[in-house]
């Protein structure tokens, strides 16, 4: 066995049952506590998600794309722009990422499972329940009254305008209790990450042998402990307030609307790399195997991984600059902050560096990457913008923020997600994705992305304000605000070709065989789609490219790296 | 856990599963209490009204009740992994009637403090840090004493042997850390809030 340690496909091909009655189809999905169909579950129920609060958005876009325009009344726009931020932010980001890590890290190590399989399937049914309990506040939010009132207080909910004097009926507590259950999903999670890259790699998989996808989902599972926790407390502090007559946030009582801003940042900035750092992971994947070349400077990303977890600890008052602090604070957080942009830089460069002299396929997940790539630096750029002080007091809550944070969510992180799921489709459902549709999807929506995104800069540099329900005539961005929402249709546009091509090819897709990217980590080593127990025999690995030295054992990476 | 050995060979170690997972989940529940001491602290002094933080008594028999019991759940753990079932059960009681002394002990300082201060969680924001502090911290001694019961059951019905040694010792880290916190929680409410 020492000459061949890893079992490659072929003798593993196994027969599949063939499919029963439709409640045994839904029983085997309900009681499932494979890895595999978990992460299939979460990708799917962040992908309708993604649907939903898309639909939001456009509706926002429609509403704002004219001047005086009342197209949806104020009350159901703050409800609107309350309800994409959470969806996106809760039920899409998080809940995908867990799905990726669910589907690929136990096969990355060459586990079996996740260390809690039982644990795994419960935080999924407690995540997707706070989703469905958060959607279902749009016809039960007003209690009794039999009328529905969905949250409207933003996103960041910020008190005292959550309190109940000022927001009366059950919204804010559908908003609360809904994020306290997905929250203990995401912490059980979480622990289950976390305990299964430590504990459970196969052997030879030292840590510094581990593909980065994983190691960056140990560093976000590691974030996500403190970072989730403090939003859980906050939160009940605010039920608290609002039912047992606390008096946290309550400014009439001597309370501090300012601590629960603290709060809510203190987990809204580590949330953000939260919610980023699985985007680089799936470049760390997707670009060398693109490039044929392995990474570039695999210790260094480790470390700017982990220094990017620990800073971002640390940066959360950049979003209270307009707040009010001491030119200490500010000083602090703007330097902080501006630390941030070493990490990532040195991302960047090692990516660039590793496409460099390579023999670059342009296939659809790889162009996914380039765009981010692109979208992301440009994203970092206003970021480092916004974080010097002065120019924030310019230009937070304008429409430039907007567009700055939008690049980061959409540029990067959607651009991401979208390159993750063409990538790894074919080893979970056996079938590629159609290169042709897939081109189309990612043109259409890059013109669709720059036309909205880039455009929201300049509206914001006219000084339109976030959050507005409409504008008068005379302010000088009519013709910007409709480019916008022009370019939020061409990216709907775009996202139902990917939809498209995800029912299409699950059925006439190309069949995908194990390895179609001729990849080098372990996943691709097992049948797509790999079988209940991934591995027949247990692998052994000797680098960072154990399919790399199978395939070429006269050149194996073990002789040289350290 | 059934954790198959896989290999032979011996020197492929990787950390045990369940001592990751407590520990994570330890680091979490940092977060929750960071944030609850952060408002404790935050408004400690800016009461407009009401009875201040000098009311209380410090529960010097408590603390040590509770602090004395992770010196019992230790000896536990190590008479089980010995497999002296018999001395695990003794110690193990034996924590469960200090962890039940402690939660008695602040069912009576809470008794105390509404009828006699008339100190309620709405009363000022002295009231409203204090209970939810306090009151998160005994939610954490009342979830720990459920553990340490359902042990305790299955140990008198004659079910937990000496194989059960790991399990039991991931489950002290727990009641490790429920008083680790409360040499925390004490010294910002009792000693130097007071």
């Amino acid at each position: 066995m020492a000459d061949q340690p890893v079992p490659i496909a072929g003798p593993l091909e196994v027969a599949y049952p063939t499919r029963g009655t439709f409640l045994e189809w839904l029983h085997s999905w309900v009681t499932t506590v494979d890895h595999k169909k978990i992460g299939i579950m979460y990708i799917v129920y962040s992908l309708f998600f993604m649907m939903v609060a898309g639909a939001e958005a456009m509706l926002i876009r429609i509403q704002l794309a004219i001047p005086n325009n009342h197209a949806i009344s104020p009350e159901m726009y703050n409800e609107l722009f309350t309800m994409h931020g959470t969806t996106m932010v809760f039920l899409v980001g998080m809940p995908i990422l867990f799905g990726l890590a669910n589907y690929i890290v136990p096969l990355q190590i060459g586990a079996r499972d996740m260390a809690f399989p039982r644990l795994n399937a419960f935080s999924f049914w407690l995540t997707a329940f706070g989703g469905f309990l958060l959607y279902y506040s749009f016809i039960g939010g007003f209690g009794l009254y039999g009328m529905g009132n969905a949250p409207d207080a933003g996103w960041f909910a910020y008190a005292p305008l959550t309190l109940r004097s000022f927001s009366p009926g059950h919204s804010i507590d559908y908003w609360a209790a809904a994020l306290i259950l997905s929250g203990f999903g995401t912490l059980g999670t979480a622990i289950n990450i976390i305990a299964t890259t430590l504990s459970m790699r196969c052997r030879g998989m030292t840590l510094m042998r581990m593909p980065l996808f994983t190691w960056l989902l140990l560093v976000v599972s590691g974030l996500t402990l403190v970072t989730i926790t403090p939003l859980t407390a906050a939160q009940v502090m605010l039920l608290l307030d609002r039912y047992a007559g606390a008096h946290f946030f309550d400014a009439q009582a001597g309370g501090s609307p300012l601590l629960w801003i603290h709060f809510f940042w203190v987990f809204g900035h580590p949330e953000v790399y939260v919610l980023v750092l699985p985007a680089f992971a799936v470049a760390n994947e997707v670009i060398p195997v693109f490039s044929r070349k392995a990474i570039f400077g695999y210790p260094a990303m480790v470390a700017a991984s982990v220094g990017i977890g620990f800073t971002s600890l640390a940066v959360w008052a950049h979003h209270m600059f307009t707040v009010g602090m001491s030119a200490a604070g500010n000083s602090f957080f703007v330097l902080s902050t501006m630390v941030v942009g070493i990490f990532t830089g040195i991302k960047m460069f090692n990516w660039l560096a590793t496409m460099w002299g390579g023999s670059i396929r342009f296939a659809t997940p790889m162009l996914f990457c380039i765009g981010f790539l692109f979208q992301f630096l440009i994203a970092g750029l206003t970021g480092i913008m916004l974080a010097a002080a002065p120019w924030d007091w310019q230009l937070h809550n304008s429409y430039f923020l907007i567009a700055h944070f939008h690049y980061v969510l959409v540029g990067a992180i959607v651009m991401c997600i979208f390159a993750a799921v063409y990538y790894w489709y074919p080893k979970a459902m056996g079938r590629r994705l159609s290169e042709t549709l897939g081109k189309w999807h990612f043109w259409v929506f890059v013109i669709g992305f720059h036309m909205t995104f880039d455009t929201m800069h300049f509206v914001g540099f006219l000084g339109m304000p976030r959050s507005i329900y409409t504008y008068e005539a005379d302010r000088g961005w009519n013709t910007l605000n409709m480019v916008i929402s022009i370019g939020a249709f061409i990216q709907t546009i775009g996202v139902l070709i990917f939809a498209w091509n995800l029912v299409y090819s699950y059925f006439y897709g190309e069949e995908a065989g194990s390895d179609p990217w001729d990849a080098w980590t372990l996943e691709w080593a097992t049948p797509s789609p790999p079988p209940v127990y991934n591995f027949a025999t247990e692998p052994e690995v000797r680098s960072r490219r154990p399919l790399w030295d199978i395939k070429h054992p006269q050149d194996p990476d073990w002789k040289y790296e350290p | 856990m059934s954790t198959v050995p896989l290999f032979t060979d011996e020197s492929w170690q990787m950390p045990s599963k369940g001592k990751v997972a407590m520990l994570s989940l330890i680091i979490g529940e940092c977060g929750i209490f960071g944030i609850f001491l952060a408002a404790y602290i935050f408004y400690l002094g800016h009461n407009l009204s009401g009875p201040t933080p000098s009311i209380l008594d410090v529960p010097v028999f408590n603390t040590v009740c509770l602090l004395s019991s992770s010196l019992t759940i230790w000896l536990a753990e190590r008479a089980i992994e010995r497999g002296e079932i018999r001395k695990f059960g003794a110690l193990w009681g034996l924590t469960i009637l200090l962890g039940l002394e402690f939660i008695t002990g602040t069912a009576l300082e809470w008794y105390a403090l509404i009828y006699r201060d008339g100190l309620t969680i709405s009363t000022n924001l002295f009231g409203t840090t204090f209970y939810s502090l306090v009151g998160l911290h005994a939610t954490h001694v009342v979830v720990g004493l459920v553990g340490l019961t359902t042990i305790m059951i299955f140990t008198l019905l004659g079910k937990v042997r000496q194989e059960h040694a790991h399990r039991v010792q991931v489950f002290a880290l727990y009641w490790h850390f429920v008083d680790a916190v409360w040499v925390v929680v004490f010294t910002v409410v009792y000693l130097v809030g007071r």
